[in-house]
């Protein structure tokens, strides 16, 4: 107890005043974050349209505010008169459900690598340590870009090319994290006690390293929607007629020069996400560990 | 220093032997490269007659091993699509890809060194706010739609900049400007962050109260040791940017690697796609060889630390 006191000696009138003070990041971050998600889940109650269908008679309509737009396509329609309002919705669930599950990936391939090789040290963490190097080393895209297209552009190929291309982040604040925690003295006692490496790791090590893992997770949600989206632009995401942002933009680039709200909306929808997603990650940061260097 | 150099160099040796592991392994996820080769109604025997001649039959060590001998004197085939040698064809591109992404990375550095610094001077202050909201819009932004805005405002609306090609130094504005807003986001809120905490410091009070001018407190002994950070970053962002120009010369149509490399994976250019990985990852390689060796002669801390693990 006293040495808890003594390594936490806060002012308990500022802590409490630090805490009360609500973060204009935290709540528009969640506030985006819960509307983004819960639109891409409800996507099929709330899109006044089919995202795949197509109106030829309407196509290239501007969004309802200019002169030739129409009132039930608010945000206009495209090339092959699909509703764009329709199509932002449902893409939104290629968007957050590929980020999502290539985080999950990634952070677990690169925890386990990170622990590993923060814990047991010697070998096995430079064996490690230089793969993380290769890894940082390639330019990822192409190599996504030739990976997908050899094993064919399908969900789940999109999802483990991600997931397997990005773990690097994890494993090197992991294993740092790691080489930490692993001099302390609960974990010293608590290997005396005659506890084995694995249960060490999973009971003490890495519940005591979740703070830079939490933040780098919302960090890299943020960069695989835009991963996700590039690869799609460029042809090599989730295939039509599955709408996604990516794939909107690239249509839209063919309009550039004569229909702005093709490429103008998809591109919003990415922003505002990623944006949320990293306010939110930058509060976690300075909320649970404002010395953390991500 | 000589061992940290010895070392260092003996590590990069290891990522390019891991990269090629790599790289090999691209040309063999595919299954039978003979099939990308040959059309699709080859007869059987010409299959084998390739594979063969491919030497695809020995042992998948005896092959990575021919492949190696051969990448590390830069010879990775011929091209399936263009029949030349696929480094030449890469060599050709690069200057375009270099000159690129020296323009973006300058550009990033040029507006956000001093931005981040002067943000962190003056703290809380309305050049600080104006400096977060950009680094925030900065890293959300995806390159590909802000590349796309910039064509729309400045090639379509205003017709300031041409919208595609390499043609005169015009051309270079929106696709250095789509490059490197991403690393000039990340680059202001580094150079704000390392500045606060280098201002934060005992030597900076102690040259303070010491009666040392505020100038030279400021860009004397603060800056030179913000720039520290700066300097690993910089190497990092350089491979970083190498990547995105990938999307970016898409974009603008510049005539680089990127556009090279989309364009090999799309007509199955293997030998193409495995040389530009290769020589790409290389270049990053080398680049941040020589960040680290520029750190250590501006951080000679650096070196013990390292040696003492």
């Amino acid at each position: 107890m006293t040495e808890a006191a003594a390594v936490a000696p806060a002012p308990p009138a500022l802590a409490r005043a630090r805490r009360r003070r609500v973060s204009f990041r935290a709540v528009f971050g969640v506030t985006v974050l819960l509307a983004m998600g819960s639109s891409a889940l409800l996507a099929p109650r709330l899109a006044p349209w089919d995202p795949a269908r197509q109106m030829l008679l309407k196509r290239l309509r501007p969004p309802a505010w200019e002169a030739r737009g129409l009132r039930e396509h608010p945000l206009g329609t495209d090339h092959l008169g699909r509703d764009i309002l329709s199509r932002i919705l449902y893409g939104g669930r290629i968007s957050l459900l590929v980020g999502l599950s290539a985080v999950a990936l990634a952070a677990g391939l690169g925890v386990t690598l990170g622990l590993w090789a923060g814990f047991f040290g010697g070998r096995a963490d430079s064996i490690i340590m230089r793969i993380v190097d290769v890894f940082l080393a390639i330019p990822y895209i192409l190599l996504a870009m030739g990976v997908v297209f050899a094993l064919g552009p399908s969900l789940l190929n999109v999802i483990l090319v991600m997931g397997a291309t990005r773990w690097v982040q994890f494993a090197r604040i992991v294993r740092a994290d790691v080489l930490s925690i692993r001099e302390r003295e609960f974990v010293t006692g608590a290997r005396a006690r005659g506890n084995r490496s694995g249960r060490l790791l999973l009971r003490h090590v890495l519940p005591n390293a979740l703070t830079p893992i939490i933040v780098v997770a919302t960090l890299e949600l943020a960069f695989m929607i835009i991963y996700e989206s590039a690869l799609s632009f460029l042809g090599l995401g989730v295939q039509p007629p599955t709408p996604t942002w990516g794939w909107m933009l690239a249509d839209g680039r063919n309009y550039i020069a004569t229909a702005w709200w093709l490429a103008t909306f998809p591109g919003l929808a990415i922003m505002l996400t990623v944006l949320a997603v990293n306010l939110l990650g930058d509060w976690l940061r300075d909320t649970l560990d404002p010395r953390l260097k991500i | 220093m000589l061992a940290y150099l010895a070392r260092r160099l003996l590590q990069s040796v290891l990522v390019l032997l891991g990269v090629s592991v790599i790289v090999f392994g691209l040309l063999h996820l595919t299954g039978d490269p003979t099939r990308l080769l040959l059309p699709l109604e080859a007869r059987e025997e010409d299959v084998r007659q390739l594979r063969t001649l491919l030497g695809l039959d020995d042992p998948l060590w005896l092959q990575y091993v021919r492949f190696l001998s051969r990448a590390v004197r830069g010879d990775f085939g011929l091209s399936f699509k263009h029949q030349v040698p696929a480094l030449g064809l890469i060599l050709s591109t690069l200057p375009a890809t270099l000159q690129l992404t020296v323009a973006g990375l300058s550009l990033a550095l040029v507006v956000a060194v001093p931005v981040g610094i002067l943000a962190a001077l003056r703290r809380n202050s309305l050049l600080d706010a104006v400096c977060s909201v950009g680094v925030l819009l900065g890293q959300a932004m995806p390159v590909y739609w802000l590349g796309l805005l910039l064509i729309l405002v400045f090639a379509v609306w205003l017709g300031w900049f041409p919208a595609a090609g390499r043609d005169g130094l015009r051309s270079f504005v929106l696709p250095a400007c789509a490059l490197g807003a991403f690393s000039m986001a990340r680059i202001a809120r580094l150079a704000r962050s390392g500045m606060l905490e280098v201002l934060a410091q005992d030597y900076v009070r102690t040259a303070r109260s010491a009666g040392v001018r505020a100038f030279v407190v400021t860009y004397k002994y603060a800056l030179k040791n913000a720039a520290i950070p700066l300097v690993t970053v910089i190497g990092l962002e350089f491979g970083i940017l190498l990547g995105g120009a990938v999307i970016t010369e898409t974009i603008f149509a510049w005539p680089g690697v990127g556009r090279l490399a989309v364009d090999a994976i799309f007509s199955r250019d293997y030998p193409l796609v495995q040389a530009i990985v290769a020589v790409l990852a290389t270049l990053f390689v080398l680049i941040n060889l020589a960040v680290d060796l520029v750190y250590t002669y501006l951080d000679p801390r650096i070196v013990y630390v390292r040696s003492a693990r």
